[in-house]
């Protein structure tokens, strides 16, 4: 007897639930980290984790495997020339899930999944100029509670500019 | 099938529902800013798990 599926069903259909899985994938891939439901969240990273598996290997036959799961040529192509390199020597685990509590309006539990090895150029320019703002923001919103949280959260932005 | 025979009471109904209670959401400190989160999960207030920032604040 084949050993069933891990995690819960998804969509309507068998059909249904690869075309979400594979949309997943591809978005994944696409920027690196998406939000999505913890119950997708575990149902796409071993899909996502064969697919860099396949970038990996790199051949001919990898390429139309993945092609399978991930139709869009662009990320796919970004997928074997930009993402498996970066995992040349992470033998697995690949993706990280972090989870980041129920959302509003269905109270889903909701989840982050993203590539462990990060993107170098996307989020640089960004950085630079989001402490001043984000600094603010906080400010505004923990302005009642005690200012070690807002000098924790000052912390953690140095930090990140440091390991980077 | 087995079917009830009677219909159940008010007075039971409601002494049944008595016992349904809820119960206060189990939270943490956050190692980074104190404040109350969901345990194994990012902080809502600063968007850090396991010191590695997740979420966008
Ligand atoms: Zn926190």
């Amino acid at each position: 007897m084949p050993k069933p599926t891990r995690g819960a069903r998804l969509g309507g259909s068998p059909a249904h639930e690869r075309l979400m899985l594979a949309n997943l994938a591809t978005s994944l891939f696409k920027h690196g980290k998406i939000t999505t439901t913890e119950a997708k969240a575990k149902r796409v990273r071993p899909l996502a984790e064969r697919m860099v598996t396949f970038a990996k290997r790199g051949d001919l036959h990898a390429r139309r495997q993945v092609a399978t799961v991930v139709r869009d040529k662009d990320v796919a192509y970004q997928l074997f020339a930009e993402i498996a390199p970066r995992f040349t020597n992470r033998p697995g685990g690949y993706t990280r899930i972090v989870k980041v509590g129920p959302r509003k309006g269905d109270n889903a539990p909701m989840a982050v999944i993203e590539l462990v090895e990060e993107l170098a150029e996307a989020p640089a320019p960004k950085r630079s100029a989001r402490p001043a703002a984000a600094k603010t923001e906080t400010a505004a919103a923990l302005a009642p509670e005690e200012p070690a949280a807002e000098a924790a959260v000052e912390d953690t932005d140095a930090d990140e500019s440091k390991s980077e | 099938m087995a079917v009830p025979k009677r219909r159940m009471s008010r007075s039971n109904t409601r002494s049944r529902r008595s016992q349904w209670k809820t119960s206060a959401v189990a939270t943490q400190p956050c190692p980074q800013c104190k404040s109350p989160k969901l345990p194994h999960a990012a902080c809502g207030v600063c968007g850090t798990y396991n010191g590695r920032q997740v979420v966008e604040v």
